[in-house]
């Protein structure tokens, strides 16, 4: 049996799982030893789920030893605390929801859960997967485990930090602006961001809803190509899902990428980034090179400039819309002490609510308010449009583009807690993604003083077949991804 | 672009969301220095450019109205802040 069982991919576990070389109660049972003696330090989690994934383990070991064994069966993971579980508390971080046990499983949950996943907890995040720090959860910041004085990056701080400390040995996480890509670049895991439209959002809780996508973190590209198998598709009970096919996404990771195309867009190398992350970027583009993909730099995307101020017109407008609900009368914190209606919801926002969120329910509320709709809201979504043709022009060139995941390093806890916005800075990478809607991914890419350097590869859209291959062949020549930090 | 109190207080109101004179002050001064960095877009010319609501050109997605069961009265109500029997308590909202 392998030291630490944890730490392995999923094609690892599952073949000793066949092999019955090892049962999932023990995979499990060395991801709940985990997370009991190091989530005291990094708080990846808020609410452990042990007792349901040790029955969850059995099950998959009841089916494993009738030969009924599917590539994630049995396998531990953490499912970020804004995707509903039935039955398990979810609480989006935040304090409106601190009771909220939802009565049905999101499509994601359900998928995995036929899949044969086990659940070992649910993840923090940044309150309503509003931030880049976790700092905004309600109850506690996440600790990066490379550095427990910084942060592992947000929104899904919890997901990504708890599967790089090994709590789990995969993870669900939700990405609106980088909140899949930037913790996973912040903590040396690998982390998705589908097109948008592949995966159901169906019980996954609203903050954005035209740039919400949920999305995998895993330890390499070929479990992300195996989560995303199974958590990919259809699903009637979300509009906006997409009725594409979806292939097998581990089919053609040979490790040849011979002739593929990589554009290098200059405006991701943005001033204040640093030199480290700079140097790991450029280097990694030489192993593509090395591997036989033509690379061709200086890529123009103009409108990236644009990204910033669009994105945070859009997504605070469709937050304060679909925050709205949460006016304490159906589910989640209310106030009672009144006989009034209004105050009632007044002082349930007041109290439900954190900071960050109420921010962005303002900023939404004016730009959608009567007199600035049009200059604002409006306006943004014809700059959306021009973002988006600059994307679709570069793919007619080239098979995927290739950008640092965020410009810096793991920042420290409260560095950037009081100017919102230079915490919106460190999305300056990953949002324009989210605005045209195609799919990204942050591979490990190198260390800085032992601080992880993500790097981001763009695809076209439903196209994330090639993202995984390029970043399968990088990961055949490359030794980033298994490296574990020291707790 | 800087927002006066009163302006802050209007928004509030539209949002139903309460908040104390500290409150408005810093919100206030916030959301004056976010709105600025939105001024970069009054430069684009967007005359012929189409808004994008959503980016895969999915339209008018329906399916079969076909009846099924749906969730169990007493799960929904659990999550109920105030209730009476089956029902959700509420304040009234005619006074």
């Amino acid at each position: 049996m392998p030291a630490e069982l944890n730490r392995l991919t999923i094609h690892a576990a599952h073949d000793l799982l066949v092999k019955k070389q090892i049962s999932s109660v023990e995979l499990t049972q060395a991801c709940l030893d985990t997370i009991k003696k190091v989530d005291g330090k990094i708080q990846a989690i808020v609410t452990g789920t042990a007792d349901v994934a040790l029955a969850q383990a059995q099950k998959a070991d009841a089916a494993i030893a009738q030969g009924k064994t599917g590539p994630l069966t049995g396998i531990p993971a953490l499912i970020k605390d804004n995707m509903c579980t039935k039955g398990i508390r979810t609480t989006a971080s935040s304090k409106m929801l601190e009771k909220f046990v939802p009565p049905y499983n999101a499509t994601v949950v359900e998928k995995l859960e036929n899949a044969g996943v086990v659940i070992v907890g649910k993840a923090n995040l940044d309150e309503y997967a509003m931030g880049s720090s976790t700092e905004n959860s309600a109850f506690f910041t996440t600790h990066n485990p490379y550095d427990l004085t910084r942060v592992p990056g947000g929104s899904s701080g919890g997901s990504a930090a708890g599967v790089a400390a090994g709590e789990a040995i995969f993870a669900l996480g939700s990405d609106t602006g980088g909140s899949i890509r930037q913790p996973a670049g912040f903590c040396n895991v690998v982390g998705f961001k589908p097109t948008y439209g592949r995966v159901s959002r169906y019980g996954l809780i609203a903050f954005a809803s035209s740039l919400d996508q949920i999305g995998p973190f895993t330890h390499d590209a070929y479990d992300c190509a195996l989560v995303m198998n199974a958590i990919s598709g259809h699903d009637q009970r979300d509009a906006t899902s997409a009725p594409e096919p979806v292939n097998d996404y581990t089919k053609n990771l040979n490790g040849n990428i011979k002739g593929m195309k990589i554009g290098i867009p200059q405006e991701y190398f943005v001033e204040g980034m640093q030199p480290e992350v700079d140097a790991a970027i450029k280097a990694a583009i030489k192993k593509f090179e090395e591997l036989g993909a033509k690379v061709e730099w200086g890529v123009s995307l103009p409108s990236t400039r644009l990204a910033l101020a669009v994105y945070y017109i859009l997504a605070p407008s469709e937050a304060s819309a679909n925050l709205a609900r949460y006016d304490g009368s159906k589910y989640g914190f209310a106030y009672l002490d009144t006989n009034s209606m209004w105050e009632g919801m007044e002082k349930t926002k007041q109290m439900g609510f954190g900071p960050e969120v109420k921010r962005r329910i303002m900023l939404g509320t004016y730009a959608l308010s009567a007199g600035y709709y049009d200059a604002y809201y409006l306006k943004a979504q014809k700059v959306r449009t021009l973002i988006r043709r600059e994307f679709d022009a570069a793919f007619e060139k080239y098979d995927a583009l290739v950008t640092p995941t965020s410009p810096t390093v793991p920042f420290k806890i409260g560095e950037k807690a009081n100017d919102p916005l230079s915490m919106y800075l460190s999305d300056v990478c990953t949002l324009p993604i989210n605005i045209a809607g195609v799919p990204g991914i942050s591979i490990p890419a190198g260390f800085s003083n032992g601080l992880p350097i993500g790097m981001q590869i763009i695809g076209k859209t439903f196209a994330e077949e090639t993202i995984f291959r390029l970043s399968h062949a990088y990961q055949q020549v490359t030794d980033w991804h298994t490296r574990a930090p020291v707790l | 672009m800087k927002l006066s109190r009163e302006e802050v207080k209007h928004i509030a109101a539209l949002a139903r969301l309460g908040m104390t004179e500290d409150e408005i002050e810093k919100a206030r001064e916030q959301l004056s220095n976010i709105l600025e960095n939105f001024e970069v877009l009054k430069e684009v010319d967007t005359s012929d450019i189409p808004p994008t609501a959503q980016s895969i050109s999915l339209v008018n997605v329906l399916r079969k109205d076909e009846p099924r069961p749906s969730l169990p009265a007493e799960d929904i109500l659990a999550n109920a802040p105030d209730r009476e029997g089956e029902l959700f308590k509420l304040r009234p909202v005619l006074e």
